[in-house]
């Protein structure tokens, strides 16, 4: 029986696939070599920049992060993704709820549906230089102008994937919780968020992911504040590393490691939110 | 109490909409005021009437962003899906490590693309011209936008793969076997029967790829600023670049407001061609 089950595997594509992995790994491999290794190794032939380091030092990953400020553009994103991802959940399931129960009814909640999901048409380049004379206007141009034009532009994906959602959430259920007194706002909260949980996983993913690796909006809207996030560092500090690649792979690799460790974590709900998003 | 039930869900919805509209609506309704004047950033300005759009319309440097991102997202639309198919049907495939490798393949799609721009840079700058013994393909006006093309494909194709997978697990085995019935294997199987079932993750990935690469910005940043000689400014790029900074700030936003029309355009066609597809389903 094992014997049968050994010879049902196609070898010839599981070889292929794992010869093809080169392609995903070489560049993390590079980058992982020349972080660790002092300028005076890599010598002018390919061997001496793709060769193992002579010693393993942090060297490097001390410097860049003084450099790069680490810890501040390492906290500013977290706080960026962080914020965003629990009020998109809060306030983006509510507008889902709100216009998803509506919409059939009411000409105003649909007229409201497709009002915001029709902004998934208005590329960024549109509103950027109004946004930035907007959020130096009204002094937001910081975390907080971030975050909030965040939560406006994923609104339209994610009120269509809150208030599609919802059609497999029955009516019943909310109406029993209404026989029994609870309002609206309490039903929402005590019975349909709750519910919603596999697409709060959604949602949750594809935020986090977009505000994590993000740079124009921070870049436009932060822009001379002395604030940085952390792929903005990597753009800011460019020209401070010169020609000093090593000092810049680790800070690369600094930049590509939280969610990279994020992955191996959690690999499956972040492989389901993507496509969740893309298919739904 | 219907009365009342209605006004909550008012209550939930106004806030919201307000907020839409002050970061949507409202810079976007501003952007096609701006596009009337000769402002520069800073300081006064004219109303100027239609002058950016007629200037638009002759603007060489305008001119070559279009074509340069029509190019790089047809090319690359195209290179993606063809690839992330075949990286699709391998991996749903009777492979062995199919979750370990599926999990390592999908590790492009989570990296940001500014960082992977960087590293790919050094790749094109010293890596390859070391190999090939040419010199660097970013320095080179005429092909720079090859690299680019690699360097977009490279973090779609995880994308796109797991989506075309998840198409390919709504195939309901049967079909197969019913398929072999009739002689369908190999090459016939997959164009007649698993490719018009997957049709619809055929669009929305072709809708995906072409948006996204519509926009694309982080990789040139990353790999070769605009240059050489202009030769690889997407729109997005030039707009940023000499509407933020370059004093264009009325000009280049008539450039976004024709940008916003084309891909208004494109998407609208595009969700048409989709829905018309979902109907026949």
């Amino acid at each position: 029986m094992p014997e049968n089950v050994k010879e049902r595997y196609n070898w010839p594509v599981t070889i292929l696939l794992i010869l093809g992995l080169i392609t995903v790994l070489f560049p993390l491999y590079m980058t992982i070599v020349i972080a660790f290794k002092q300028p005076s190794e890599m010598t002018n032939s390919i061997q001496g920049i793709l060769s193992l380091p002579a010693h393993w030092s942090l060297e490097n990953f001390r410097q860049a992060m003084e450099v790069t400020d680490f810890w501040h553009s390492l906290g500013n994103s977290f706080l960026i993704t962080a914020v965003t991802m629990v009020l998109t959940i809060l306030i983006h399931s509510v507008a889902g709820y709100a216009v998803g129960r509506m919409k059939d009814s009411n000409k105003f909640f649909n007229l409201a549906y497709y009002y915001i999901t029709s902004g998934m048409f208005v590329p960024f380049a549109i509103l950027m230089m109004p946004l930035v004379k907007q959020t130096a206007q009204m002094h937001i141009d910081n975390l907080v102008g971030v975050i909030l034009c965040y939560l406006v532009f994923y609104m339209p994906m994610n009120v269509m994937l809150y208030s599609g959602y919802l059609k497999n959430i029955p009516v019943a259920l909310e109406e029993a919780a209404r026989v029994d007194g609870a309002s609206t706002w309490t039903t929402f909260w005590q019975v349909i968020f709750p519910l919603m949980k596999p697409m709060h996983a959604t949602v949750a993913v594809l935020t986090a992911l977009g505000t994590w690796n993000d740079v124009m909006t921070p870049l436009v809207i932060m822009s001379g504040g002395g604030m940085n996030t952390l792929p903005l560092a990597q753009l800011t500090f460019q020209t401070q590393f010169g020609t000093n690649y090593n000092l810049a792979f680790a800070s690369y690799l600094l930049a590509l490691l939280p969610i990279l460790i994020f992955y191996l974590f959690a690999q499956k709900q972040i492989i389901n939110g993507v496509v969740n998003g893309a298919v739904k | 109490m219907g009365d009342k039930r209605q006004r909550t869900y008012y209550l939930m919805l106004i806030p919201i909409l307000i907020l839409f509209f002050c970061f949507n609506t409202l810079p976007l309704l501003r952007g096609f005021f701006y596009s009337f004047t000769n402002f520069r950033g800073f300081g006064g300005y004219d109303m100027v009437g239609l002058r950016n759009y007629i200037d638009l319309f002759q603007d060489a440097r305008v001119g070559n962003s279009y074509l340069f991102t029509f190019k790089l997202a047809l090319v690359s639309t195209l290179a993606v899906n063809v690839i992330s198919l075949a990286m699709a049907l391998a991996l749903n495939s009777k492979i062995k490590f199919k979750s370990a490798l599926r999990g390592l393949y999908f590790i492009p799609n989570i990296l940001g693309s500014l960082v992977v721009g960087y590293i790919f840079n050094y790749f094109f700058t010293y890596i390859v011209p070391f190999l090939t013994n040419t010199t660097s393909i970013l320095a080179d006006a005429k092909w720079a936008w090859v690299a680019i093309v690699i360097v977009c494909a490279w973090q779609s194709i995880a994308m796109n793969t797991i989506i075309y997978i998840s198409g390919l697990q709504t195939v309901p085995e049967d079909v197969y076997e019913a398929g072999s019935l009739d002689g369908a294997t190999g090459w016939n199987q997959f164009r007649y029967l698993t490719f018009p079932l997957i049709m619809p993750f055929f669009t929305i990935n072709m809708v995906l790829c072409m948006k996204n690469f519509m926009m694309v910005f982080d990789q040139i940043m990353a790999l070769t600023n605009g240059g050489p000689a202009q030769s690889t400014e997407s729109i997005s790029f030039l707009i940023y670049n000499n509407g933020m900074a370059g004093g264009q700030f009325g000009f280049q936003s008539a450039n976004a407001v024709i940008f916003f029309i084309l891909i208004v355009t494109i998407s609208v066609l595009q969700t048409r061609f989709l829905s018309s597809r979902e109907e026949q389903l």
